[in-house]
């Protein structure tokens, strides 16, 4: 049986229910509690769990990733909510310096099994400080898992698993698909971390996105289906590690490749993809790799630019038609 | 007020508490383990055995000494770079350090931690953290969980005089003060942050004054004489223990060495560094056991050939063990047992 849930409910099923079966989970960060979140994921959960569990935190990033660091060190297993990722930029030295290291720096004594979560990228005319997205940089770094959710089914499923990982995960969510509806089963499951999806099937090109652009990867597979050309379009899910496998699975049937990706160009998600595909796909490959991603510049405030700046149907159906050589 | 005269202001020990000849010997004989075995660090460090950063704890020890028979096995313990002495204090063994530093598979991290990262979850000592001050909000999350898990033990949360700078303090006081956290914040004031001296780096110089902004109990210590340490640590250690939440200790100290192996420490005047080796606590600590006849010169003697021979076998055992492979490159960075890395 399932239903239609909003992604943040889905979100908070699995924290509520994770938090139900190990008493070692709690959720603590910036307005999670009495607020009942910032985009209401939390909601409810202070009245279910109490203030020893659902733990609102003054303006210090910093501070309780580095709290939740060593919860998790000394046996907890910390969910840390940031407002956005954004601000998690303050907290980059706790993530990338202790949470990623502890493990191989203690060679092995000691594991830091944390969720760090929280929206990530553009969500309008945010300008420039509140709309970057965090993908690619956290997925350089070794020791941390990297997942962006798109759907509640997904959301769900992957965060259940990452709560009960062994290892320090980074979830990126979307302020813009909070409220998006979709079919989450009634009973318990879980996803594999690692694992890409195949959310349309396709046969003339392979179009492969994440988070948000995954609406944005499917609005142009829809219309260009009317134009007679089948995308099959990938959902990545993990970003680290990248599941390269059903990618290249697919680009051998499909022969072509578009990304779609926000994560700016230099060094992005999509210039990994890239990488796999030429190593593993060569000669499966009829025409170059396109990428879509966000302009390589910062992102201004007015309307126009955030047009200009973000990939959007058009432009993935102008890299279609220059990989399927169609005019 | 000259610069020496201010650092001079140390609050001496004024407890009239009497300890036992054992807390005594106990004390010498950590101080004495550690200072022999950080003598011999700096020399194999000459010889290009241990490599890296390297930040030796000589002129500390009775932080260490104080921190032994105050802070109980399962209290745990989180610190910077400079750890040797504190990882010792704790029970790591010095043949499982000295292997470390030398980067060999028998180290205590087996090799892969260095002199910046040791650890010993059966000790309770959390690091070893390279990044000043980084240490500072793990500290408070260990605490944290203590709290959580209904346990009566701290964490002591241990920093230098640089580290009292970093934004990271000021969250981290804030959070444990509002929480009522069970951790016991120790700045080891050095008086130097690298090359950096106190007083040029606030208009505060008295670090303990940091806690008054939090109303968090904080004080100052003499750092060069175990009694007072254990003295502020047992005060602070019942506080924390009674539920009040954190306690913050500012303890002067003095390192007698540079900052790293490769500081030659020239922004120090001569007559500072005289005055402190002056209150040199291993020959102070010597000097009062047998003044107060406390133990005989022979007991020292025992001690002080009991601890070269320690040391002595610590060098062999991490001159005979063997290098990690380097095969092993992909073990410890992931517990997933599968994860499948990019080569």
């Amino acid at each position: 049986m399932s239903r239609k849930i909003a992604l943040r409910d889905a979100i908070r099923e699995a924290m509520t229910e994770e938090m139900r079966r190990d008493e070692n989970v709690f959720l603590m960060g910036e307005e999670v509690a009495e607020y009942n979140g910032a985009y209401k994921v939390s909601k409810g959960m202070l009245d279910e769990f109490g203030p020893q569990r659902v733990i609102d935190t003054p303006i210090s990033e910093l501070g309780f990733a580095g709290i939740g660091v060593g919860a998790a060190m000394n046996g907890l297993k910390p969910i840390i909510e940031f407002m956005t990722w954004n601000f998690a930029v303050l907290a980059f030295d706790q993530i990338v310096n202790n949470a990623a290291k502890t493990l191989s720096q203690s060679a092995g004594e000691f594991s830091c099994p944390i969720v760090f979560r929280g929206p990530s990228g553009s969500a309008g005319q945010l300008a420039q400080q509140h709309s970057q997205t965090f993908e690619a940089w956290i997925a350089n770094c070794p020791g941390l898992k990297v997942i962006s959710v798109s759907d509640p089914y997904g959301a769900k499923g992957l965060m259940k698993a990452a709560i009960r990982d062994p290892d320090p995960i980074c979830i990126m969510e979307s302020e813009v698909c909070y409220g998006d509806m979709g079919e989450v089963p009634e009973e318990e499951y879980l996803l594999k971390i690692g694992e890409a999806a195949v959310m349309r099937e396709g046969t003339d090109v392979t179009i492969v996105s994440f988070n948000k652009m995954m609406k944005v990867a499917f609005a142009a597979a829809t219309e260009l289906a009317k134009e007679g050309i089948q995308a099959e379009v990938i959902d990545l899910r993990t970003i680290r590690p990248l599941d390269h496998e059903t990618i290249v699975k697919s680009v051998k049937k499909t022969n072509r490749l578009v990304i779609v990706d926000e994560s700016w160009p230099f060094a992005g998600v999509s210039s990994e993809i890239t990488y796999v595909v030429q190593k593993y796909a060569f000669d499966h490959l009829d025409a170059p790799i396109i990428r879509v991603n966000a302009a390589d510049t910062s992102l201004p405030y007015s309307a126009p630019y955030v047009d200009a700046y973000l990939p959007n149907a058009k432009k993935v159906i102008d890299a279609v038609k220059q990989v399927t050589y169609v005019k | 007020m000259t610069q020496l005269a201010n650092k001079s202001k140390v609050k001496k020990s004024t407890s009239k508490k009497k300890f036992d000849k054992e807390t005594y010997l106990k004390w010498y004989e950590m101080m004495l383990r550690i200072r022999r075995f950080e003598e011999r660090t700096l020399m194999a460090y000459g010889q290009q055995q241990v490599r890296g950063f390297c930040h030796v704890y000589i002129g500390q020890e009775a932080i260490a000494a104080g921190l032994i028979s105050a802070i109980r096995p399962e209290d745990a313990i989180v610190t910077a770079y400079r750890q040797h002495g504190l990882a010792i204090s704790r029970g790591i063994g010095t043949k499982e350090c000295m292997a470390e530093l030398y980067g060999k598979k028998t180290g205590v991290v087996k090799g892969k931690g260095g002199s910046m990262h040791f650890f010993s979850k059966e000790k309770r000592f959390f690091g070893g953290n390279g990044i000043v001050g980084a240490q500072i909000p793990i500290g408070t999350g260990i605490a944290f969980a203590e709290k959580y898990k209904g346990t009566d033990n701290l964490c002591v949360t241990m920093f230098g005089d640089g580290a009292a700078r970093q934004g990271a303090l000021y969250e981290s006081f804030n959070m444990a003060m509002t929480w009522k956290l069970p951790v016991l914040y120790i700045c080891e004031n050095n008086h130097y942050a690298m090359g950096t001296s106190v007083e040029r780096t606030s208009n505060v110089h008295d670090l303990y004054k940091i806690g008054h902004a939090f109303e968090m109990p904080s004080e100052a210590v003499d750092g060069m004489s175990p009694e007072s340490v254990h003295n502020a640590l047992e005060k602070a250690a019942a506080h924390i223990r009674s539920g009040k939440g954190p306690y913050y200790l500012e303890i002067k100290t003095y390192r007698y060495k540079g900052h790293s192996v490769s500081d030659p420490a020239k922004y120090r005047t001569k007559e500072e560094v005289k005055e402190y080796k002056d209150q040199d606590p291993v020959k102070m600590t010597e000097a009062k056991i047998l003044k107060d006849k406390i133990a005989t010169p022979e007991e020292i003697a025992t001690i002080k050939a009991a601890i070269k021979k320690e040391i002595e076998e610590a060098v062999k055992f991490a001159e005979e063990s063997p290098l990690p492979s380097g095969d092993d490159i992909y073990e410890d960075n992931y517990l997933q047992k599968d994860y499948p890395f990019l080569t």
